[in-house]
């Protein structure tokens, strides 16, 4: 008899539960979608957050005083030490090397141009780096996605360079034409634009910088641009403080503090730093990011929930004769209760996982859509949308339901209630 | 219209209203709280997302100088010309001028020494991790790198540039992963005193719209004709991806939500009609044409309308505050232009809702709906 009267309930008001199903699973797929996108934006947005370039930096450990002044570099050219170039794969092997986005090695060295003292950057542009099996194309053009060229990138084998605008246009220099560099012969492939200290600076690929220092597999410095969480109070902690579980928990958490620390024993006799300027300033954009997208959650999941159940409640009120026929044929409050609780149940189940299915769906598109790359949603989520949909059903339903099971039927029946 | 066919027309629509507002309150106040819901959901979001380009342009300041000019090799910005740097940012931003010279220590090491407006280094460069900052003159700054070097146990020490020495106490030191870590930090004017140099280079961080900061690089580059003007790429370019990502999925989550509140109300709205259908056939076999019936649904859903916009936007208010305060620490504005368009929103969401279902009941006759076919 329960069973025939929920089914039959469902089957005569066929578009009026259609209705409150459409209310609730609208609902779900809105709450999915916005714990999808909440929970994943930090990523995403970090993802972003590689257009400011390398976030950390690995020098050699025992290193002498840069020497810097705009795009001057005035360290001698004997002092300071160097990192193995043999050594940069390795980067590839750390823990969160899905992390790392782009990495370059860096060696300056200076030469005569012009009659006059010029820093020659040699780097990598786009170089690829076998680790194991693992293909990786490390280079400068992804580590500073913000350079610009007019003309071609050279080739990371070829022993053409690149030119900064403003010494391009000192020199009167255009792309094809020819340079001669400490006496070679090299082909200006293109004119660099990066509105900083490469602007007056010639960039060329390492073996060219290494041939001019005489130290073949010297790089000076490192520029990795890492994925990373925003750092916060156990980020700081020193890892040899900790005990054996939290260091593990340290080490397996993508701060750029754990990402240095990782770098620093990946490469031999280096040290790793965050670049603060970066680093710092995109966890704090990345806070406040994910921290509104949170708040935003937890609005529009209160907001749904009492549209859903402002929705729900005017269905109810629609049913007191039904409530009222029931009453006269001598249903008791807890058997009419028991029918709609079941109905809400149902309602919310349903609405539930077509809405968790929708809202899936919907956050994936919005990724690819914003981000180029979908956001997925964790199957974990299901039963809470499930728990938060019944919630809402039964509380919209609740009030309804109450007050329907105290009609005086023969009110309810005259239609007068 | 009605007015001049029966003489109490108005009167008895109005009564009409009123009653019908007093002997259906449960079902009004559902409909009321849908549509207040529906209302406060638009304008948090709308309130957010005029926002938020405020508040994080706010966040991306604490980056550091998004403008440098530099002074030609070899010259310096004359007080002057800072002054007009000056006068060309005032209110929106700030401009440090900094000095630089390469000094020799004790030992001969080479080693740069900046001078600058350490106070204002301080609001310029907010993410230096900085061990203390230095106060009283004759004090230094000193990167970490150049601590370890100059300086390993915090003793003072002397600085040579072009046979003049200065001798400095490290009070701090400074580290930010990058070329500061290598340098020497002493006030300007003690680093004038010293070595006679006036600040080549400015830093700036100027706030506003891309467009804004391109007219303000602009006016800098004809006012100083002989300096050289850049926008900092590195961070004008990050920074305009993540805003520009922010606000889209900011829109895309607004427009969710706006929508699903809004088929709620729908919902609700029509759910209500429907179950009066029973008046509305009291009302036509009294008498009442189509279009009567019409107008009173149509004005009661306006009222019930604009009720629940003023209750909404008054929450919705307070929601953009509330996330302002607790993510940002500083309230969203309210923006009573959006007003308006929440408005006509509830609006047009109500009278389809009320009046696309009133047109299907029409079509029955008001026999069948009295007898409960």
């Amino acid at each position: 008899m329960f069973v025939r009267l929920v089914y039959e309930s469902f089957h005569r008001q066929r578009q009026r539960k259609l209705l409150v199903a459409i209310a609730v699973t609208l609902g779900a797929t809105v709450s999915t979608a916005m714990i999808g996108i909440a929970l994943g934006i930090g990523d995403k947005i970090s993802h972003e957050a590689r257009a400011y370039g390398a976030n950390l930096v690995v020098t050699p450990e025992e290193d002498s005083l840069d020497v810097q002044i705009g795009s001057v570099n005035l360290k001698p050219a004997a002092s300071g030490a160097y990192l193995d170039e043999s050594a940069l794969p390795k980067i590839k092997g750390i823990f969160w090397r899905n992390n790392i986005a782009a990495f370059t090695p860096e060696l300056p060295a200076t030469v005569q141009l012009n009659g006059a003292d010029t820093t020659l950057l040699g780097t990598y542009f786009a170089k690829s780096v076998k680790f194991g099996t693992d293909q990786f194309t490390a280079g400068a053009r992804t580590t500073f996605p913000w350079w610009k060229v007019r003309g071609a990138w050279p080739d990371d084998d070829s022993q053409d360079v690149l030119v900064g605008e403003k010494l391009a246009s000192l020199l009167n220099l255009q792309p094809g034409a020819d340079l001669k560099i400490n006496g070679a012969q090299h082909r200006v492939s293109g004119i660099l634009s990066t509105g900083s200290a490469e602007d007056d600076q010639v960039v060329a690929p390492l073996p060219v910088a290494q041939a001019i220092l005489g130290k073949p597999g010297a790089i000076r410095k490192i520029f990795v641009s890492a994925v990373t969480k925003p750092e916060d109070a156990f980020a700081r902690r020193n890892p040899d403080s900790l005990s054996p579980a939290d260091r593990d928990r340290w080490y397996c958490s993508p701060y750029p503090q754990s990402i240095a620390y990782q770098l620093q024993e990946a490469i031999p006799h280096s040290r790793a730093e965050q670049i603060r300027q970066v680093a710092q300033n995109e966890g704090n954009v990345l806070s406040r990011i994910t921290g509104l997208m949170l708040l935003i959650t937890l609005a529009a999941l209160f907001t749904s929930g009492l549209a859903v159940s402002a929705a729900m409640a005017t269905a109810m009120f629609e049913r007191r004769t039904e409530v009222g026929l029931m009453k006269a044929l001598g249903a008791g409050h807890a058997s009419l209760s028991s029918i709609f609780i079941t109905e809400s149940v149902l309602l919310a189940c349903a609405g539930g996982v077509v809405g968790f299915l929708l809202g899936a769906l919907l956050t994936r598109e919005i990724g690819r859509e914003i981000f180029g790359s979908s956001i997925g949603v964790q199957p974990v989520l299901l039963p809470v949308i499930l728990g938060i949909s019944i919630a809402v059903t039964f509380g919209g339903s609740a009030v309804a339901i109450r007050r329907a099971v105290k009609y005086d039927p023969v009110l309810a029946l005259r239609g007068e209630a | 219209m009605i007015a001049n066919r029966h003489g109490s027309g108005a009167s008895m629509y109005f009564r009409m209203l009123r009653r019908a507002a007093q002997l259906r309150k449960g079902q009004a106040a559902a409909a009321l709280a849908a549509l207040a819901i529906a209302g406060a959901a638009a304008t948090a979001m709308l309130n957010l997302y005029v926002d938020v380009q405020v508040k994080l342009r706010k966040e991306f300041r604490k980056f550091g100088a998004n403008i440098i000019i530099e002074a030609k090799p070899g010259e310096g910005f004359s007080p002057d010309a800072f002054a007009q740097i000056q006068s060309a940012v005032a209110g929106r931003g700030l401009a440090v001028p900094f000095a630089y010279a390469v000094a020799r220590s004790d030992k001969g090491q080479p080693v740069v020494v900046a001078g600058a407006d350490l106070e204002q280094v301080q609001r310029l460069n907010p993410w230096w991790s900085v061990t203390n900052w230095p106060h009283a003159p004759d004090q230094a700054l000193i990167g970490a790198r150049a601590a370890q070097l100059l300086s390993p146990d915090g003793k003072p020490f002397t600085l040579r540039h072009e046979g003049r020495e200065i001798h400095v106490s490290p009070v701090g030191t400074v580290r930010t992963g990058a070329g500061e870590d290598s340098r020497v930090y002493l006030s300007l004017s003690d680093f004038q005193q010293w070595t006679h140099l006036a600040p080549s280079v400015v830093e700036l961080t100027a706030s506003g719209t891309n467009s804004e900061i391109a007219s303000l690089l602009q006016q800098l580059q004809r006012q100083l004709p002989n300096a050289d003007v850049r926008p900092v790429r590195q961070i004008t370019e990050g920074e305009a991806r993540i805003l520009g990502k922010t606000r889209l999925t900011l829109l895309s989550s607004a427009s969710f939500i706006v929508l699903t509140t809004a088929l709620c109300v729908l919902a609700t709205l029509t759910g209500w009609v429907v179950d009066r259908r029973r008046d509305f056939a009291i009302m036509k076999a009294l008498g009442a044409s189509d279009r009567l019936i019409a107008l009173f649904v149509a004005g009661e859903a306006a009222a019930l309308a604009a009720a629940g916009t003023i209750l909404g936007f008054a929450a919705g208010i307070g929601i953009a505050a509330l996330i302002g305060r607790i993510n940002f620490n500083a309230p969203v504005a309210p923006r009573f232009s959006i007003f308006p368009a929440v408005l006509l929103g509830s609006l047009l969401v109500t009278l389809i809702a009320t009046l696309v279902p009133l047109r299907l009941l029409r079509r029955i006759q008001p026999a069948m709906i009295l007898r409960g076919e």
